[in-house]
């Protein structure tokens, strides 16, 4: 027999987690279970929580300062289109309460202005607290520290990058060697995991814990600046703490700045998204991918209807049903939307993904144009679901959220996870809704 | 799951056809299409648990893809530091891109102690005697008293240390009076007789040799609901082994395992495993590493013991209005990593759910620490406590007092760290359906 529930939600990023928390929440009897493959791409992400940062199409580049005045504008097929704006509103205060005191941002409508790794600065709607002092509307001057371990934050060049795109401070940043940290290619969850222990390490003047060996490192740098900036690396687990630690010794103000892939903030949103979902009694399978699907046939004109889908554990094939499902896979990042020379395609439910049919018109050769690929994916009606060639829904109780579907260019309009948790809102709330009709 | 070409015998056509060897037989695993697919995400990275607690190991990446790239030009060696790899596999699950992680560290691995570990080493000498537990126990398993006396004794322990590097730190795990076998066999083997219910019973060593009452819950479990069992005759899943790079070892006795197993396959059987490191072995490591007659067959025929009745049985409804005594209060749950990776981490919590009166809390998702033989040895003590620290600290942050987990090793660090009890979850689903210590119980049901 197969594994039953309610609602099911394949994928396990933000969209996926957000459907799974919406349906569990939109009905409190439903039994709602995620299933997830390999880790979501939350791991490569900022772990910033974007709405709009710049309207599709915009040729002056000026980035937004209020992403909800520019969603009424947005072309017919946008996702935020599809679902409204009131859903994105909605979708962020659910994002809120999931957030609680981790994240900031939520007093004002308008953009705030992240400073980033590469010393460029990213609207968006709602950020971490870690990197709440850092934030470049801020006129207090900066420290920005970096270390000589880790090449992808270069503190100078970042913050001369800030002085230059016109933050309104000034900017210094100096590299150190990391106590405690002797590898070149240390990984990030090891300075994390020394900062979260406090684990002891050997210093010029003998052993001592990491976060004073740190603060110790820094000071001697620190002239008057009254904030200090650091690659997101400031723990994992108890990543409130040794900011907090850093800051008390230091005497200032101390934030993190979002980093590339793999990203600690990221992380850190997956692991809190995940312990909502074991408080929501979401039931949560991973490390398992669902590979096929079958239909029963629907009673009248309604189309087909999924029975069932099939996750493939190591060979063995594993029935699960639901009532209603969630598509979440992602995009070409994430694997819910694979191309190769042939075609563009969606692999589980084989559902449309309209594309030209000469690859070479899949490009543009301006690389950093309107790149018809950033925008394939799948096309929803209204209600989220997938449309086939003709504008029919292809399966009735098929919804799909996030990156897997198309019509927009995250990385252009920065607004990436918001379409993720606004569909995601949509798709599992009325998932949840019809399931326990 | 894996993506190397493995070297193949088979050949095309009918009988009379006699192709002709144009090119030299493919010996070597060809890994490339594996180290291509790398991108470095860096994501195997920071599911690393060795890595995040010992800055001297440069983590997945760099022991898979790129040490494969390097040893390409003849004159660079296997790096030494495979050997803190701690096989939890979870670079595995944690690739986006499908790269075969674990099946890169067991080639290099078993690469590094072919060709660059002395066979005359102290650790040679001790990490073939932990790999090969299998083989001393039978001799313990005999004088399972005197053994249990001996290697408790402080001197025995000191002297481990000392002459083999085993850590004095942990106390050897006992040898059960009667083994597993023994008993099946006194019983007179199964109880139930099916046709179309038959599970091939792979116990492994542990269950057999020190926790026999978990291999005794799985047979009272799986006769409630019907089956006949069987119990073939069966080596070391390996899983030590490939930990150790013994891959001729792990070789030996996967060929015996899938002998068997193909065999009771053969005769209408699904193989049933109660260790999770057993059934990961047996469903992944098989098929990446050897070609035996029927490897395939067996890895896709096996299952962890509890998802097979979850498939196969209502398992809910017949656990529904169940309870448990008081002993079975609140338990804390620790998902092993080759549960993770098989997608069984949430299984446990979501079937114990359906009994009344219990609390299973799972503890998070960090790594045990032990990983089989690795916390064992004196250099890796300490390395393993510190990766055991999470799953301590949340152990004993949730109101339980008894550990539950499905793994036989991350059992022993659980019971090490917090000084709990540690049950396997089949024991508490014996209690709720057989009742608990009923030996000799009637099965429910008899098929005719």
């Amino acid at each position: 027999m197969a594994i039953e529930d309610d609602v099911l939600v394949i994928g396990g990023g933000l969209a996926g987690t957000t459907a799974a928390l919406a349906a569990a929440a939109s009905a409190k009897d439903a039994r709602v279970r995620l299933v997830t493959y390999k880790q979501s791409t939350l791991r490569h992400a900022s772990g910033l929580i974007d709405i709009l940062g710049y309207a599709p199409g915009d040729d002056a580049n000026a980035p937004l300062v209020d992403p909800f005045d520019a969603l009424e504008d947005l072309p017919e097929g946008h996702p935020y289109e599809r679902v409204g704006s009131q859903a994105v509103r909605d979708a962020l205060a659910f994002f809120d309460d999931i957030a609680g005191d981790a994240y900031a941002g939520g007093h004002t409508d308008a953009n705030a202005l992240v400073p980033t790794h590469g010393g460029t600065v990213k609207p968006t709607a709602r950020y971490p607290v870690s990197t709440a002092e850092g934030l470049a509307s801020d006129p207090r001057e900066t420290l920005l520290v970096g270390f000589e371990t880790l090449p992808d934050f270069d503190a100078p060049l970042a913050a001369s990058h800030l002085e230059a795109a016109g933050a309104p401070f000034e900017a210094r940043g100096v590299t150190l060697s990391f106590p405690g940290i002797v590898r070149d290619d240390a990984k990030v969850t090891r300075y994390a995991h020394l900062l979260d222990h406090d684990e002891t390490v050997s210093t010029g003047s003998g052993e001592t814990g990491a976060r004073t060996a740190l603060v110790t490192a820094v000071e001697s740098y620190l002239e008057d600046e009254p904030r200090v900036g650091f690659p997101a690396v400031l723990g994992d687990e108890h990543a409130d703490e040794v900011r907090n630690v850093l800051s008390d010794e230091l005497g200032v103000d101390v934030f993190e700045i979002p980093m590339g892939p793999p990203s600690l903030p990221g992380m850190r949103l997956e692991e809190r998204l995940y312990d909502a979902l074991e408080d929501a009694g979401v039931r949560v399978t991973s490390g398992v991918p669902v590979v096929e699907y079958e239909t029963a046939d629907g009673d009248d004109d309604r189309g087909w209807r999924i029975d069932h889908v099939v996750v493939d554990r190591h060979g063995a094939e594993i029935p699960h049903r639901g009532d209603q499902y969630v598509l979440a896979t992602g995009g070409l990042v994430g694997k819910g939307i694979e191309s190769d020379r042939e075609q563009v395609s969606e692999p589980i439910f084989n559902c449309h993904v309209p594309h030209a049919e000469d690859r070479y018109d899949w490009f543009v050769d301006d690389a950093f144009g309107e790149q018809p690929f950033a925008a394939f994916g799948l096309v929803p009606d209204r209600e989220l679901r997938p449309l086939d060639p003709n504008g029919e829904p292809e399966f009735e109780n098929l919804r799909a959220a996030g990156s897997v579907l198309g019509g927009y260019d995250y990385a252009a309009e920065k607004s990436g996870a918001g379409v993720s948790l606004a569909t995601g809102y949509v798709a599992g709330t009325r998932a949840g809704e019809e399931a326990t009709r | 799951m894996s993506n190397a070409e493995q070297p193949s015998d088979e050949q095309p056509g009918n009988d009379e056809f006699e192709p002709i060897q144009v090119f030299p037989e493919a010996e070597e695993m060809d890994l490339r299409p594996g180290a291509d697919d790398c991108y470095k995400c860096s994501t195997c990275d920071t599911n690393c648990p060795v890595a995040k607690v010992d800055d001297e190991f440069p983590g997945p990446k760099f022991q898979g893809p790129e040490q494969w790239r390097l040893k390409r030009q003849d004159d660079h060696d296997i790096d030494d530091s495979v050997m803190k790899c701690s096989n939890c596999m979870r670079c595995d699950s944690a690739c986006p891109s499908e790269v075969p992680l674990s099946q890169m560290h067991n080639t290099a691995r078993g690469e590094y102690v072919e060709e660059n570990m002395s066979k005359f080493s102290r650790e040679y000498v001790r990490n073939r005697m932990l790999a090969n537990y299998r083989s001393l126990a039978p001799l313990a398993s005999m004088f399972p008293r005197t053994a249990n006396f001996v290697m408790g004794l402080s001197i025995t322990q000191w002297l481990g240390e000392k002459t083999l590097g085993i850590t004095s730190e942990r106390e050897l795990p006992e040898f059960a009076t009667e083994t597993f076998r023994e008993w099946w066999a006194k019983r007179g083997g199964a109880q139930v007789e099916s046709e179309d219910k038959r599970i091939a019973y792979f116990h492994g060593c542990y269950s057999n040799y020190n926790t026999p009452e978990v291999a005794k819950a799985l047979v009272r479990v799986y006769e409630h609901f019907g089956y006949e069992i069987v119990v073939p005759e069966q080596s070391c899943s390996g899983t030590p082994m490939f930990a150790n790079g013994m891959l001729e070892d792990a070789r030996r006795a996967a060929e015996t395992n899938v002998r068997e197993l193909a065999a009771a396959i053969e005769d209408g059987a699904d193989v049933i495993a109660s260790c999770s490191s057993c059934s990961m072995s047996l469903r992944q490591e098989y098929p990446e590493l050897f070609d035996f007659e029927g490897t395939e067959d067996v890895a896709s025929n096996t299952w962890d013991a509890i998802e097979y009745l979850r498939v196969h049985e209502d398992l809910r409804a017949e656990l529904e209005g169940t309870s448990v005594g008081e002993e079975y209060d609140d338990f804390a749950y620790h998902a092993p990593c080759h549960s993770r990776n098989q997608g069984l981490d949430g299984q446990t919590i979501a079937v114990l759910d359906a009994i009344d009166g219990i609390d299973a809390h799972d503890v998070g998702d960090s790594c045990s620490g032990i990983s089989g033989t690795y916390g064992w040895k004196e250099e890796n003590y300490e390395t393993s406590m510190k990766i055991g620290e999470e799953m301590f600290e949340h152990m004993e942050n949730s109101n339980a007092e008894t550990g539950l987990t499905e793994c036989p090793t991350c059992s022993m660090q659980m019971g090490h760290g917090t000084g709990y009890e540690i049950k396997h979850t089949l024991e508490v689903l014996e209690a709720a359906l057989v009742g608990a210590d009923s030996d000799g119980v009637e099965p429910k049901r008899k098929e005719e």
